[in-house]
């Protein structure tokens, strides 16, 4: 029996009395949605008649899948309980913890929502509704008035007659509003030329109480030539207190033992910068077939420290610019645009040291970087 | 006694009434909440595109709740001593620590963790995908601009709010995350090294990041979201919702069901659907396995480290950019950075433009109307065209952001891909804009030819002096010309014929019919296009 068979009450909810007992439930839905501006076109049971095979396995399936959240949701509780969770090194029963209640939790929102859903979908009724969208402007009238009002609440204050006023307040206005900010911005404001610190490593001898710098393994183990081989690398350190942690993140610093036949070319093209001054500063710092560059990527400060043997590259991981070891380690691939600083090295006692601080800054470019 | 009793009966069965007649004397919400019922939500797959971006929001704020309950900020110095042996003993930070402890020692604690990642993804891939469905529908238009303008803002404000979550593990991926983020912020020009050292406190890292973007992930970004959220919504339901063209839809109407029970109900279970969707991800599928990466240190990066995709196009956008720093020579010289020009001067750009795209386009088109009724892509080439040039554009992007990735899995050369990014940026765009251009002439042109000649059936018919034709389907009435009297109304056109009159309905059941086939209806004679005039046909009939 669809209900939008029923003769239309005029189109008017006058045509029913409300009040009447007698009045069915749905003639008031319906004048109470026109009363809202909705008119229901269309309203039909899904199954007009009651119980038939189709209406009742619809009704199974939605129990069906009721039930399974159920057991999927005590299922992912008594996994949360009784499953080992604690990590034990190599395969263990407790890998599978996170899964099983992960499937549980997951299994019995997905089956609850799919019920509801199909519930909707297939046992509510079929309906058309139409509202009216009532968009556009206010009334005209009403835009009047209203815009009346606004320019009254200024005219009642009368500043627009009272200029010694209208001067006066742009003051506090004005000071308020910097004293609200100037406690936010006063003690966040940090001058980076204090100190140098965007300048200045690890490297400089200041650190080491006038003494020139170690170069140091992550443990704080000095270097020797002998402990790089010919063609390895090695990230060494400021040999200062708290050198290798993230304090003096600008700090790596790649060692390189190169080849003969590669120092001799890094040899050649240092001589050679220094006749053109081309990639300025120059810097002679070579101890031997010895070379250390900053490790930290001048584009976007990244370590640049993916070390090509073969073609004697150093690959930043993050923006895949590339430096030539041979050459100074000027950028020949990416987007980086100036080459790694080279750090001085010197021989102390038989270890490495810094002959001074980095001559360049070290890292990414900023607006005033000398 | 028994009087008493059934009194207090009677009270039961009236109570419902007395506690709405209470409440409604005291709040007065029969008005309001009937016609809170009775609004009209129109019914389309493609609208449920935002709800997604909307239950992904609210599981994130239960699980990062837990996650605060457990997680310590503080870039203070600590040796291991957790569950997980194999980082046992080393230095790191109380971040990074208790990050692991989340993972390892905190029972249910890596699903909530792997449940909050996921859903942040989702919760970012919702909001682009809603916001392709509302450009290329026209949902933005008139009177919508404003909230196109909040879902804009909620997009950056998720980028954000997400990037501040990927920082605070302090694994080695979040802090080169972050090194990069400074390196950023650092070629701003003029203000770019004040901007940095007051960030972070100092020079990068420093102890002070974390905690500051700790207090900005968990309060400032997402209370600015819950207040964004929440007028977009407010707005939705004050301007009511778009809808397709079709029968009875006006642009004066809403045509749907009401809120309560149909659309409340099937939204209520799509929440479910979402939530169990991300619990079943959080915990099946590993995401960002943190104590594999090892505490952050400035000296250890790997290959293959990626943003989560929602940054990629910024990532592919850096790798692109050639090597070009602009130095002003006054002074002591000053530098804007390769690094400004995609990192921020793109991203500022991805901004303005789309804010201000609804009034331009308007402007272009002279078009001062309010708009309820969405276009189909078709429909409006040009605008069609251009969104697919910006999404050309981003995966180019957003590819390029892996390309490193893309160079080893497909042994090409890591250079080579760099060059085909820079070269895919400059012509994979106009060539988008320009296929999808003719695409869509194309499908415009198909829906007029149906509309003109009917749906092809695909059933030949030989006529009685032997020539072959397709038997069409009209879609309306023909006029005297044998052709359909029908105008296209900006609503799908049937493409296949309907069954009426070629074959019997199908009969329902998956494994088993459970209802009768319906008796085989006879065979009606079909009309035709060109159409032969019934006399005609009944002619030749007589004739054989």
């Amino acid at each position: 029996m669809s209900v939008d068979q029923h003769p239309r009450a005029g189109g008017a909810e006058g045509a029913i009395d409300v009040d009447d007992p007698s009045v069915p439930q749905f003639d008031l839905v319906r004048a109470g949605a026109r009363r809202d501006g909705v008119e229901i076109v269309h309203y039909a049971p899904r199954f007009p008649v009651r119980g038939t095979k189709v209406e009742k396995r619809i009704e199974r399936t939605i129990a069906l899948l009721l039930t399974l959240s159920g057991l999927f949701a005590f299922g992912g509780v008594a996994a949360y309980i009784f499953w080992p969770f604690q990590y034990e090194p190599g395969p263990s029963a407790s890998k599978l913890f996170t899964p099983l209640f992960g499937l549980g939790l997951g299994g019995a929102l997905f089956l609850l929502g799919l019920a509801m859903v199909v519930y909707a979908k297939k046992l509510l009724p079929e309906e058309i509704a139409v509202q009216d969208r009532h968009d556009g402007p206010s009334p005209s009238d009403e835009q009047r008035m209203t815009s009346a009002t606004l320019l009254n609440m200024v005219d009642e204050t009368g500043i627009r007659r009272r200029p010694l006023l209208k001067a006066a307040i742009l003051l506090p206005a004005g000071g308020i509003g910097v004293a609200a900010v100037a406690p936010l911005i006063g003690s966040l404001l940090k001058n980076p030329n204090d100190g140098h610190i965007l300048l200045r490593t690890g490297w400089d001898p200041a650190n080491n109480n006038g003494q020139k710098v170690r170069l140091t393994r992550a443990d704080g183990t000095p270097i020797r030539p002998e402990d790089v081989s010919v063609g390895g690398q090695m990230t060494v350190f400021p040999g200062i207190p708290g050198g290798a942690t993230n304090q003096y993140a600008d700090s790596p610093v790649l060692l390189i033992h190169l080849r003969e036949e590669d120092a001799a070319t890094l040899r050649a093209n240092i001589e050679k910068a220094q006749q053109t001054n081309s990639h300025p500063p120059v810097v002679q710092g070579m101890w031997g077939n010895f070379v250390a560059y900053s490790k930290i990527c001048t584009h976007a400060g990244c370590p640049a420290s993916l070390y090509e043997q073969q073609t004697n590259r150093l690959l930043c991981p993050c923006h895949q610019s590339q430096f030539s070891i041979t050459n100074q380690a000027i950028p020949i691939f990416g987007p980086a645009t100036r080459k790694l600083p080279m750090l001085p090295l010197e021989l102390e006692d038989g270890y490495f040291v810094a002959a001074s601080d980095f001559l360049e800054p070290v890292g990414p470019a900023y607006w005033e970087r000398p | 006694m028994s009087a008493a009793r059934k009194r207090r009966r009677m009270d039961l069965a009236r109570m419902p009434g007395a506690v709405a007649q209470g409440v409604d004397e005291r709040f007065q919400v029969a008005t309001p909440l009937r016609r809170l019922i009775n609004k009209v939500y129109p019914d389309h797959w493609s609208f449920m595109l935002g709800e997604i971006a909307l239950y992904s929001f609210i599981m994130l704020l239960l699980t990062g709740t837990f996650l605060a309950l457990f997680f310590d900020p503080s870039m203070a110095e600590t040796t291991y001593e957790g569950s997980y042996t194999p980082l046992r003993g080393i230095q790191m930070t109380k971040a990074y620590e208790t990050s692991l402890n989340l993972s390892f020692d905190v029972r249910g604690g890596l699903i909530m963790r792997q449940m909050h990642h996921w859903g942040a993804l989702l919760f970012m891939a919702a909001i682009v995908v809603h916001m392709f469905r509302i450009f290329f529908t026209g949902a933005f238009r008139k009177p919508r601009e404003f909230n196109w303008i909040i879902g804009l803002l909620l997009f950056w404000l998720g980028f954000f709010e997400g990037f501040a979550g990927y920082s605070l593990p302090d694994d080695a991926l979040s802090g080169t995350g972050l090194r990069i983020a400074s390196a950023i912020m650092l070629s701003i020009p003029v203000i770019g090294s004040w901007a940095t050292t007051s960030v972070f406190g100092g020079e990068f890292p420093g102890t002070e990041i974390l905690p500051r973007l700790y207090i900005l992930h968990v309060f400032l970004i997402p209370l600015i979201l819950i207040a964004l959220i929440t007028l977009h919504i407010f707005l939705l339901v004050k301007q009511k919702h778009t809808q397709w063209p079709g029968p009875g839809r006006t642009n004066h109407n809403v045509v749907g069901v009401r809120m309560f029970p149909n659309f409340g109900m099937k939204a209520a279970g799509f929440s479910m659907i979402v939530f169990g969707t991300i619990a079943l991800m959080g915990g099946l599928l590993q995401i960002n396995p943190l104590w594999l990466f090892g505490p952050y240190r400035a000296e250890v990066v790997s290959a293959a480290s990626q943003p989560d995709w929602y940054v990629m196009f910024l990532d592919g956008s850096t790798r692109l950019m050639p090597a070009w720093d602009i130095h002003i020579p006054i002074g002591d010289g000053y530098t804007i950075p390769a690094l400004f020009w995609p990192t921020i001067l793109l991203p500022g750009v991805l901004t303005i433009l789309p804010m201000l795209y609804p009034w331009i386009e308007a402007r272009l088109r002279k078009d001062r109307q309010a708009h309820h009724l969405l276009q189909r892509p078709r429909d409006v080439p040009a605008r069609t065209a251009l969104g697919a040039m910006a999404i050309a554009f981003y995966l180019v992007l957003t590819i390029s952001g892996a390309n490193d990735v893309v160079a080893e899995k497909f042994d090409i050369s890591l250079n080579a891909m760099t060059w085909a990014g820079r070269v895919g940026l400059l012509v994979a765009p106009p060539l988008a804009y320009y296929v999808t251009y003719r695409i869509c002439l194309g499908l415009q042109q198909h829906d007029r030819e149906v509309l003109a000649h009917g749906v092809e059936t695909g059933i030949i018919r030989r006529l009685p002096d032997g020539r072959f034709i397709e038997v069409h389907q009209p879609l309306a009435p023909l006029d005297e010309h044998g052709h359909p009297q029908i105008e296209y109304a900006g609503a799908p056109v049937p493409k296949k014929m309907n069954r009426l009159g070629a074959l019997a309905p199908a009969v329902r059941g998956f494994f088993f019919p459970v209802e009768k086939p319906a008796p085989p209806t006879p065979v009606s004679p079909t009309p035709v296009s060109p159409a032969v005039a019934p006399a005609e046909l009944e002619e030749s009939r007589e004739g054989r």
